[in-house]
């Protein structure tokens, strides 16, 4: 019939009678058994139509193939199952598609409450949107999935109003995690992946975004309690769920910075109240210093580890602590700041007999966290000039537990920091290995002399002026016997050293001394000033204060302090008339023959003068040196520059070591235009100019 | 007296104006235009008779040892004058002269300055006085005589600051006309801070163009960010908080 020529070609009429047929079918049996069916019946008696329809077109499209081959293609017309498609498609498709969806929703929302559906039935039918669309979504984009996802919308707003309501913070995410992945598997079961993606997104929406406050800020059981009782696996939780919400990692950081401001002032607040109510003791203050570095690191350790386990270690958590610490670390808590405070910190760790004691790697960990702290202090310059102090104390007195792990501490100061501030250090541990190395020749060199050695086991640490901090020293009437030791060092080092001067300090040196007292001699370990006026009383057994002072060319403070602890500490060496605890110009001193003590040797301690107000002092004069020069360093380079440009450059470049206040620094501008390193500038208003 | 001819000096200072027909008919000494040799002698003959009355009044109040007038020979001066020493006019006319050293005068400085202001007797300074302060005032003069004022008072060589006190003294004197609200405000600052016990140079003329510049007392357009002296930056911050 198709083959021949027309008017003998029957190919149109074919075509047509097709159509005819598989919609008369169609009319007269599909559609009636389709009516009056509702819910899941309508569904199966879809589907099984529709494989039916599918069979029938496939086989009738073989038979007609020869008009599928050269008529269709000829005249552009509808294949021959396309044709048969799309007669299903207008006939039955169009008119139930409608109570179609509304089933097929109905049917995913019963499965959401737990309900079990016939889940092959759903896939099935959603297939058939599908291919009813000619292999495109556009039928089933337009006809389904929108208005699934709208009642997705629907069903999860109302859930999350009413769970929002009724649970907790932790229970809630359960539960929205517990969602998310039941309608990634519902994708997998029986929707279009396309759809994934979109139902995801929407979901998520509604769960987390909408209530992303309610969530955060739950009573009880929100962020921030979750924090305080270090909840991690619910803070995971939370934060893989907001992770995936735009704006979402942006609101729990707010409330984790929050969190750390909180927790930081409780810490600021509790130990201000604990110094301002016992502030009799000095050495209970150090103490409660001491455990506030400690609490702050612990403070620190913890929300560190918040951000690595549970956020994901991103990078918006550490900008949050980085910003908390910086404001807790830059306040000062009992009249201490925290440079002068984490400087003592480090000092008990380093320090033999320092109320820390640690192992070699306890210890490392310990000043990596010392340094990460410093890095939120800005007053780094005054960390650096009290532990340049106490290092120099540490170092001269052998106080120091190693050497290894003082220069680790630097090399990690280095590290963050550069080499500006640690460079002085270095040098002072560089002294004293060559002052261990110089003794070896020295005692050799004593061995050798004869007449002019003292007999008594001395040793000289040389150190290099300008490292190490300013130390006052006086100049004290030595005893003979001392005499001798710096006469021969002195020879000693001439000899060797022709252009260097040695200037002494007495006041750090430390002496071992035997005092044979009447039940046994025993061994003290003093000053070299305590061990001078001890040795006075060779000569004498009564010796006023008077007498000491001429004798010894003492200034009164230092005589104070010396005989103080001499006669009226733990360890009475010497008798004082009259007995009571403050020594007076008018006192008289006595050896105490009768001095005991079970030890065969003791140390008898001299109170170090406190030296705070003279680090700052000498710190704000550094800052002033650093201000001026960079100024002079910026103008030179540049020759005319605004005065708020120059500022912030100025602020810039001391940032390492310090904050530099913009008071000090328009002083410091106005110094120099008086030394006539600058001028305002004529020209521009509010500009200086270089003058060379 | 001599007669000459009615010829108004077309090459005198800029800027003065011819107050006194008297002076003006006697003036000479600046002349460019002459015509015939007997004006010019006759001239030159009226400028040096000039020369020599000033100098004349010179030395009634110089010391004979030093050759310069002296503190106590301006104490004389001024009571001639009938102006107390410390009034600004004496500052000004120092600037007039461009007196160096402060409470002594010069031969040179007295001759430059008494020839500006045309005058040769006390009597004609003194009616001089006016003119001389109208022309200090003017902007573009007074951006000279300030800082002029704050040099003279320095009173050892390599000093460049003078004292709170000392520089209270001569805001008064110098400013209080123009700007009597802030200068009152500023002596108090002064008084009451203790940041700093002496005013240097940039510092003083911070204080006119603060007076210049800002609106007072709202204080509006004063911005600390600037470049503004700390010290006014202090004085601000104590004005504004000192409001109520």
């Amino acid at each position: 019939m198709c083959t021949q020529k027309p008017p003998n070609d029957y190919s149109k009429q074919l075509y047509e009678r097709y159509k005819e047929a598989l919609d008369d079918y169609i009319k007269s049996v599909v559609v009636p058994s389709l009516k009056g069916k509702h819910g899941e019946f309508l569904l199966r008696e879809l589907v099984g139509r529709w494989k039916n329809h599918k069979v029938m077109v496939r086989w009738l499209s073989r038979f007609f193939h020869y008009l599928d081959r050269y008529y269709v293609s000829r005249k552009l017309l509808l294949p021959l199952n396309e044709l048969g498609q799309s007669c299903f498609h207008d006939l039955v498709f169009k008119e139930l598609k409608t109570t179609l969806t509304l089933t097929l929703i109905d049917m995913i929302d019963a499965e959401r409450e737990g309900q079990l559906i016939d889940r092959a039935l759903v896939k099935d039918v959603i297939d058939i949107y599908v291919e009813i669309g000619w292999g495109s979504l556009g039928l089933y984009e337009g006809d389904f999935e929108q208005d699934f996802l709208n009642s997705t919308t629907d069903y999860y707003s109302k859930k999350a109003q009413a769970w929002i309501v009724e649970d907790s913070c932790p229970e809630y995410l359960l539960k929205a995690e517990e969602c998310l992945q039941k309608e990634k598997e519902r994708v997998g079961h029986y929707l279009h992946s396309k759809t994934e993606t979109k139902l995801l997104e929407d979901s998520l929406l509604e769960l987390i975004s909408r209530r992303a406050e309610q969530i955060l800020n739950k009573e009880n059981s929100g962020c921030r309690v979750l924090l305080l009782d270090g909840k991690t696996e619910d803070l995971s939780r939370m934060c893989r769920l907001f992770s995936r919400v735009e704006d979402g990692l942006f609101q729990l950081s707010k409330v984790f910075k929050e969190h750390v401001n909180e927790e930081g002032m409780s810490l600021l607040k509790s130990a201000t109240d604990a110094a301002n109510s016992k502030n009799e003791r000095k050495e209970i203050v150090g103490a409660l210093d001491q455990d506030f570095v400690r609490k702050v690191i612990e403070l620190h350790d913890k929300q560190q580890s918040y951000v690595i386990n549970c956020f994901q270690n991103n990078t918006v958590f550490h900008k949050a602590i980085k910003e908390a610490f910086e404001i807790i670390c830059n306040k000062e808590v009992a009249g201490c700041t925290s440079a002068e405070s984490l400087a003592t910190f480090c000092d008990n760790i380093l320090r033999k007999g320092g109320s820390e004691k640690l192992g070699d790697e306890a210890l490392e960990e310990t000043l990596e966290k010392v340094v990460t702290i410093l890095t939120y202090i800005s007053d780094r310059d005054l960390f650096v000039e009290f532990h340049r102090k106490k290092l120099g104390k540490r170092l001269l007195f052998d106080k120091s537990v190693n050497d290894e792990h003082e220069r680790s501490l630097l090399s990690k100061l280095k590290q963050y920091f550069g080499g500006q501030l640690t460079s002085k250090m270095e040098g002072m541990l560089g002294d004293m290995t060559r002052a261990r190395d110089q003794q070896a020749n020295f005692d050799e060199y004593m061995s050798q002399i004869t007449e002019s050695n003292p007999r008594v086991d001395f040793s000289v640490t040389v150190l290099t002026a300008g490292r190490w901090p300013t130390y006052k020293s006086s100049n004290i009437n030595l005893p003979s016997e001392m005499i001798k030791c710096v006469e021969a060092f002195k020879n000693y080092y001439d000899s060797k050293e022709k252009c260097k001067k040695l200037s002494w300090l007495y006041s750090m040196g430390n002496c071992n001394i035997v005092a044979k007292f009447d039940t046994k001699p025993i061994e003290l370990i003093v000053t070299t000033y305590q061990a001078a006026l001890l040795l006075l009383f060779n000569g004498a057994d009564r010796l006023s204060y008077s007498e000491i002072v001429t004798q010894l060319n003492l200034p009164d403070d230092d005589a104070l302090r010396l005989l103080h602890s001499l006669s009226c500490a733990k360890y009475k060496i010497l008798n004082k008339e009259p007995l009571n605890r403050t020594i007076s110009p008018n006192d008289i001193f006595l050896f105490n023959h009768k001095f005991t003590d079970k030890m065969r040797r003791i140390k008898v301690p001299l109170p170090p003068t406190d030296e705070k107000k003279k680090v700052v002092e000498d710190v704000n004069k550094d800052r002033r040196f650093s201000i001026d020069a960079a100024i002079v360093r910026i103008m030179k380079s540049r020759k005319v520059m605004g005065h708020q440009q120059l500022v912030v450059e100025c602020v810039e470049q001391l940032s390492r070591m310090f904050k530099p206040d913009v008071k000090l620094i328009k002083r410091r501008i106005e110094d120099l235009i008086s030394r006539e390193y600058l001028e305002r500038d004529l020209e521009t208003t509010n500009s200086y100019r270089y003058l060379a | 007296m001599r007669r000459s001819s009615k010829k108004s000096s077309s090459s005198a200072p800029a800027g003065e104006e011819q107050v006194n027909e008297k002076q003006n008919r006697k003036r000479k000494g600046v002349s460019t235009n002459l015509t015939s040799r007997k004006a010019q002698r006759g001239q030159t003959k009226a400028v040096s008779k000039e020369v020599e009355r000033i100098d004349q009044l010179f030395y009634t109040y110089a010391d004979s040892s030093s050759g310069m007038v002296d503190p106590e020979g301006i104490e004389t001066l001024c009571s001639h004058l009938e102006v107390p020493h410390t009034d600004v006019r004496i500052l000004m006319l120092a600037w007039k002269m461009g007196c160096e050293k402060q409470g002594y005068i010069t031969l040179d400085e007295w001759r430059s300055g008494l020839k500006t202001l045309r005058a040769d007797s006390i009597s004609k300074l003194k009616k001089a006085f006016p003119e001389m302060v109208q022309e200090v005032t003017r902007p573009s003069n007074f951006q000279d005589f300030y800082p002029f004022a704050f040099r003279y008072c320095l009173t050892e060589d390599k000093k460049k600051c003078i004292e709170i006190p000392v520089a209270c003294e001569l805001l008064n004197l110098v400013l209080s006309l123009q700007f009597r609200p802030q200068v009152d405000k500023l002596m108090d600052y002064l008084k009451y801070q203790n940041d700093y016990k002496v005013i240097n140079m940039d510092q003083w003329m911070g204080f006119l163009r603060f007076c210049n510049e800002i609106i007072f007392p709202s204080l509006d357009n004063y911005d600390p960010d600037q470049a503004w002296p700390l010290i006014l930056d202090n004085f601000v911050e104590w004005l504004r908080a000192n409001k109520n």
